[in-house]
């Protein structure tokens, strides 16, 4: 029989020390990561799919795109990449979701922790997945015969930039995320969304084809800008523009969504 | 007394409803409270306001004397709560889903490890420790939640329906370890839709419908309240039923029920039983039916309330207490004790 002590162990006043909550952050993480091992659907996600779309893109439109799989590659494999990345984003709002309505939320709330490091540990574990697909296409589009003329600083600068995008709309995925109902609904707003933007871009097409209202918006597109300034720092060339207006557009994103997402997630964990 | 569980004047509205009407229920220290009411009573709103999931709109709850939205931080630190839906990790391993919290509560690596072993010996999980938890039958998960809860050795524990949807067996396995984990000196809120639960786990009972206290005494108070039993007959001939209650009714008192071709009646006095059959055989009514049950949840809220325990969903938070709170009749006929 042990006595029971009623007193709060010191520093439990509700305020979680920033290096503590950056413990539990990594914490978080590790779960999300671990997972993969006994969920083999996610190494479909974020490995089969991304390589699936490489292969499909580069032989069944190349030739006709480019006169040959390894032209079209040349100019499609970063739009492909910015594609795949957007649509990972899926997952983090789906993951989120299930830990809203399973449960796992409650009992994490109910831990003496900081209340950002369920999401922000996701967050970061999902970033960690998005960087190991696009690393997996940029070697597989090597094997397939795409160069990286840009050098190794614009391979570095362009991966940056993508994550950081990634990262921006990742708040946008926390807040499907908190709002929708189950898992199923975050799939299909999210892809009903991401579709038609990520394809009325300059991700895999030069624009000029398109009629003009849909070129109009293509060139204001985020998808285009990302596209085409990942493919611009890849294989160098004037980056400048699209760099600056990838970067706003994450910052606008970031800006809109990222209190609206706090915001849904307070409300609801 | 000093209480490690209370509960004062609580109230949580979701916008119409009022899933909680001014509570005040309190906790031994060392003891196990029971909540007892049926799907909407309020049950998991009260819990998920002790633990600190959710904040009163009146009325204070206090947790080994730290109030839930004040001291909320401290409040966590020494609660574990296992919900009504088994909160584990589907994709992570028995072993990965302890290592989780322990990490998360500040233990060491190895620390968090021996303490997931330990807590997987004892729950019986020890032989899927390595296995995903979505392999797990609703039993082990409920075990696991409920050793996920344990991590970080809490005094005061909160179990929301911790054995809804389990089947005999599990829910036996289940009352065994939480009879120990109270035996080493836990005090527990237990909220339960099941009278025999209360009864077997608990060593008070608060009843609560529609977000009030309609009752609250040991568990042999209330079923004395109450009455243990139910008698039951159902006469050969249906045109015999008017014949059969008003028989029944003259020995059990006012609370004998037609149901369908059934007359019921609460049992308090062993004597009813022989005195029913006499009164039968006296007046040479056929019987096809007699049987003496242990009274139901139902009749436990009927005898309380005055009107049955409707069972419907339970929502997990707005909706919950979906009935009309004015009942000024249901008021009057409530006995508190």
């Amino acid at each position: 029989m042990t006595a029971t002590t009623l007193t709060a162990p010191a520093g439990a006043s509700g305020r979680v020390r920033p290096l503590a909550g950056l413990r539990q952050t990594f914490t978080m993480a590790w779960r999300s990561l671990v997972a993969v091992k006994h969920n083999p659907l996610e190494l479909v996600d974020y490995s089969i799919t991304p390589i699936m779309f490489v292969f499909l893109f580069t032989y069944v439109l190349g030739g006709q795109m480019a006169g040959s799989p390894e032209a079209y590659l040349k100019y499609a494999l970063p739009g492909i990449i910015v594609q795949n990345t957007l649509f990972m984003t899926i997952y983090t709002a789906m993951a989120l979701n299930t830990d809203l309505t399973k449960g796992v939320f409650d009992r994490l709330r109910s831990l003496p922790i900081a209340r950002s490091a369920p999401l922000i540990g996701r967050i970061t574990a999902d970033l960690a997945k998005h960087l190991w697909a696009l690393l997996l296409m940029i070697g597989l589009g090597l094997l397939l015969g795409f160069r990286i003329t840009g050098g190794f600083g614009g391979f570095l600068l362009g991966t940056l930039l993508v994550m950081v995008f990634a990262a921006a709309v990742s708040w946008t995925a926390v807040l499907i995320g908190m709002l929708a109902g189950d898992a199923e609904k975050v799939q299909a707003f999210g892809f009903t969304l991401i579709f038609p933007i990520t394809f009325t871009s300059s991700a895999f097409v030069q624009v000029d084809t398109m009629p003009g209202w849909l070129q109009a918006w293509s060139d204001v597109n985020p998808v285009s800008h990302l596209s085409d300034a990942f493919r611009g720092l890849l294989l160098g060339g004037p980056v400048a523009e699209p760099v600056t207006w990838s970067l706003v557009w994450a910052a606008g994103i970031a800006l809109v969504f990222y209190p609206l997402a706090m915001r849904a997630y307070r409300a609801k964990t | 007394m000093t209480y490690a569980i209370e509960a004062e004047g609580l109230v949580k509205r979701f916008k119409e409803t009022e899933a909680l009407a001014g509570v005040d229920l309190g906790a031994r220290q060392g003891s196990v409270l029971g909540l007892l009411g049926p799907n909407g009573a309020g049950k998991t709103t009260a819990v998920r306001i002790f633990a600190t999931l959710l904040e009163p709109d009146a009325g204070h709850a206090r947790v080994a004397g730290y109030d839930v939205v004040r001291d909320a931080g401290a409040v966590r630190s020494m609660v574990g709560l296992t919900g009504q839906y088994a909160a584990v990790d589907e994709n992570l391993t028995g072993t990965e889903n302890l290592l989780l919290i322990g990490r998360l509560l500040g233990l060491g690596r190895r620390e968090a490890k021996a303490r997931a072993g330990e807590l997987l010996e004892r729950f019986q999980l020890a032989y899927a420790a390595g296995r995903a938890a979505k392999t797990y039958s609703g039993g082990m998960r409920r075990r696991l939640d409920l050793a996920a809860s344990l991590v970080g050795r809490p005094s005061i524990l909160f179990l929301d329906e911790p054995t809804t949807g389990l089947d005999p067996h599990s829910r036996g396995e289940l009352w065994d370890l939480l009879r120990a984990l109270v035996a080493d000196g836990a005090t527990a809120l237990l909220t339960t839709q099941y009278l025999n639960e209360a009864d077997v786990l608990a060593d008070d009972i608060v009843v609560i419908d529609r977000g009030r206290v309609i009752a609250e005494g040991t568990p042999d108070q209330l079923k004395s309240q109450v009455g243990g039993q139910v008698l039951e007959v159902r006469p050969l001939r249906a045109e015999d039923l008017g014949r059969v209650h008003a028989l029944v009714a003259r020995a059990a008192g006012s609370r004998t029920e037609i149901e369908g071709e059934t007359v019921t009646a609460p049992v308090k006095d062993p004597e009813l039983m022989p005195a029913v059959v006499r009164a039968l055989d006296r007046e040479g009514i056929a019987v096809g039916e007699l049987a003496l049950r242990r009274s139901s949840l139902d009749e436990v809220f009927l005898a309380l309330t005055g009107h049955r325990a409707e069972p419907a969903a339970e929502p997990e938070e707005p909706g919950e207490g979906s009935a009309a709170p004015d009942d000024a009749e249901r008021e009057k006929a409530v006995s508190r004790s």
